[in-house]
């Protein structure tokens, strides 16, 4: 057991957590109380600055909350259109082939608005890795349906809850890319956890050194909690993730060289 | 000066490489169909990259990404493929990426989304209209020049007989003047400096050093195309000074009405021709100017009228602008139609101005 001198001034100042921010981070983000999505942010960034390449990274951002996040991020970034980001990420890196490129999406901008360009970037096996950040809602415009929203989940476009006779089913896209032949890193985690936090972190770190080693083409979807665009308490985001997004989307692995 | 034989798509892309494009993505669409080709012969030779888009929204979006990491990046296609490129080009407008688009059209109606654009937001796109291959091939290095000297998306609007015919083409690289160095270009170094860089429509820049936001970029924006406008507008005239009768006209349009117009000096008539260069800056001044005299000013081009309302917003007289062009396409939907001819053009004029002298 350890026991604390406190005869003694302490060897080092006390830390807040504020201190263990990745230097990456140049503000805070101003999205909703328990959003999943900055912790993804930082986990990423802490990423880029484990692996050394924060200056030679270049960041593609599409539109969702987390578009507010090229304000706070220290990096390289162009903000494109809804769902273009594999499309302009395919663009810079086939100019600066050194460069460590990521997009940044939603389930909206990647399901929707932009499946085609994810789709066609693996299948180029393009030395990218994108990341999608899939809470199965139009969270930046108040909870609407996507592409990736379970069935029985209700949002302000299924109000009764998504039913597959008149809404379709949901689109798994880490399946749809790991069935592509130029995909050489696809994996699914969430950030619901602790545990799956640091799993995230790991995955990433996995998929950009993925893309350094030119294997080809690396998606993270990550599942995300929108209390908000999920109309549920703040503090049960978490258990409602894993009650309906993780049951719909398996974590894990699918592939990997 | 040695001539070359080529094809206006071969000599465009052997231009566009000259001018410094090395990345090109696109879709095909015919007649812009021969330039994709050629760029994906040419352009790996340079040691440029070329990319079969999935569509032209991804062509256009993966030529924004080239440029928005520094390279001089292009795309093309023609009518409704650049029209699906529209939401892109006034992107690339707003958050001033330099990219060139090849819009080598069917035809003349191609001139509302060259000039006006489908795309959202106050913004404009610098658009080239070369009468033929030789002027193309300058067009083309001066769009890139442009493109990079104002950060705005530049237009070639070609048409079937640029892209489809064959003349001696005199290729060498041409000097347009000094440019400001790209250092607002994405290349990863600006990672946790504090000062990393932004392309961004909104431009809210960092949290810890706010950027000029949408209200004072896009005004800035517009003002940046004011001052364009002021500056880059090119035309061609001949024949103005004492004509009564005007002829617009702009591409290979232009051509045909300069040929018919001399014949008609010879045969003792006052006419004259004006032929807008840029479509976008449009030359009014210089149209107002030219027009000053004329009791009729025609506008032949071949669509239902289109760069019409500019002629009417810029001639001396707008009561005095009449329309004798026409939508006029082949059966193949791939070129012109019956009214690109001579004979025809020639009849138009006399008949307006027998009508208006009658």
């Amino acid at each position: 057991m350890t026991t604390i001198d406190t005869s003694q001034p302490p060897t080092q100042p006390a830390r807040k957590v504020a201190d263990f921010k990745p230097s990456l981070l140049l503000g805070e983000h101003s999205l909703c109380p328990g959003c999943g999505e900055p912790v993804a942010l930082r986990v990423l960034l802490e990423v880029l600055q484990e692996l050394d390449i924060v200056q030679r990274t270049i960041g593609v951002v599409g539109h969702g909350c987390y578009g507010s996040f090229v304000r706070i991020m220290d990096i390289d970034v162009l903000q494109c259109l809804h769902g273009r980001a594999p499309a302009c990420a395919t663009g810079i890196k086939r100019v600066r082939p050194d460069c460590a490129v990521f997009t940044m999406q939603g389930d909206g901008d990647m399901a929707n608005e932009g499946l085609q360009e994810v789709l066609h970037a693996a299948a180029r096996g393009e030395k990218i890795t994108c990341v999608m950040l899939n809470n199965g809602v139009f969270g930046d415009t108040g909870g609407q349906q996507t592409a990736t929203t379970v069935l029985g989940q209700r949002t302000k476009t299924s109000l009764e809850g998504r039913n597959a006779e008149t809404h379709g089913y949901p689109i798994p896209v880490a399946e749809l890319v790991a069935g592509l032949r130029g995909a050489a890193y696809v994996a699914r985690t969430a950030v619901s956890t602790a545990a799956g936090v640091a799993q995230t972190k790991r995955t990433l770190r996995r998929a950009f050194e993925v893309q350094l080693s030119g294997a080809g083409f690396g998606l993270v979807e990550i599942l995300t909690m929108c209390p908000t665009g999920w109309f549920v308490p703040t503090a049960e985001g978490p258990d409602y993730l894993t009650g309906s997004l993780e049951q719909a989307y398996p974590l894990g692995e699918l592939v990997s060289p | 000066m040695t001539l070359r034989l080529l094809e206006g798509s071969a000599a465009i892309a052997e231009s566009a490489i000259v001018a410094g494009c090395r990345f090109f993505a696109g879709y095909p669409m015919s007649p812009f169909t021969g330039l994709l080709e050629n760029m994906s012969h040419q352009l790996p030779a340079a040691g440029g990259v070329f990319l079969n888009a999935e569509s032209e929204i991804e062509g256009v979006n993966m030529a924004l990404g080239a440029a928005a990491a520094g390279a001089r990046a292009a795309t093309g296609s023609c009518g409704q493929g650049i029209a699906l490129m529209q939401e892109t080009i006034a992107e690339a407008a707003l958050n001033q990426t330099p990219i060139v688009v090849f819009n080598m059209a069917r035809n003349q109606q191609d001139y509302f989304q060259c000039t006006r654009g489908g795309g959202w937001g106050d913004y404009r796109t610098i658009t080239l209209a070369p009468k033929d291959i030789p002027e193309a091939v300058e067009h083309t290095q001066l769009l890139f020049h442009l493109a990079d000297k104002h950060r705005a998306p530049t237009i070639l609007y070609g048409d079937p007989l640029i892209a489809q015919t064959r003349v001696g083409v005199d290729m060498r690289p041409l000097d347009f003047g000094p440019l400001p160095p790209k250092d607002w270009a994405l290349d990863g170094t600006g990672g946790g400096t504090g000062r990393s860089r932004q392309v961004w429509t909104w431009a809210m820049g960092k949290a810890t050093d706010p950027g000029p936001g949408p209200d004072r970029h896009w005004r800035a924006v517009g003002e940046k195309f004011d001052a364009i406008a002021a500056v880059e507008a090119r035309h061609e005239q001949s024949g103005v000074d004492d004509a009564e009768t005007v002829v617009v006209a702009f591409g290979s349009a232009a051509k045909f009405v300069e040929y018919v117009v001399a014949e008609l000096r010879a045969d003792g008539h006052r006419v004259g021709w004006f032929r807008p260069v840029t479509l976008w800056p449009f030359p009014g001044a210089a149209l107002e100017r030219a027009t000053t005299q004329a009791k009729n000013v025609l506008v032949f081009e071949l669509n239902a009228g289109q760069m019409l309302d500019d002629v009417r917003m810029h001639a001396a007289d707008r009561g005095a602008v009449r329309f004798i062009g026409g939508v006029s396409i082949a059966e193949s939907g791939l070129a012109y139609g019956d009214l690109l001819d001579a004979p025809v053009i020639r009849q138009r004029i006399l008949d307006e101005i027998e009508e208006r002298t009658a």
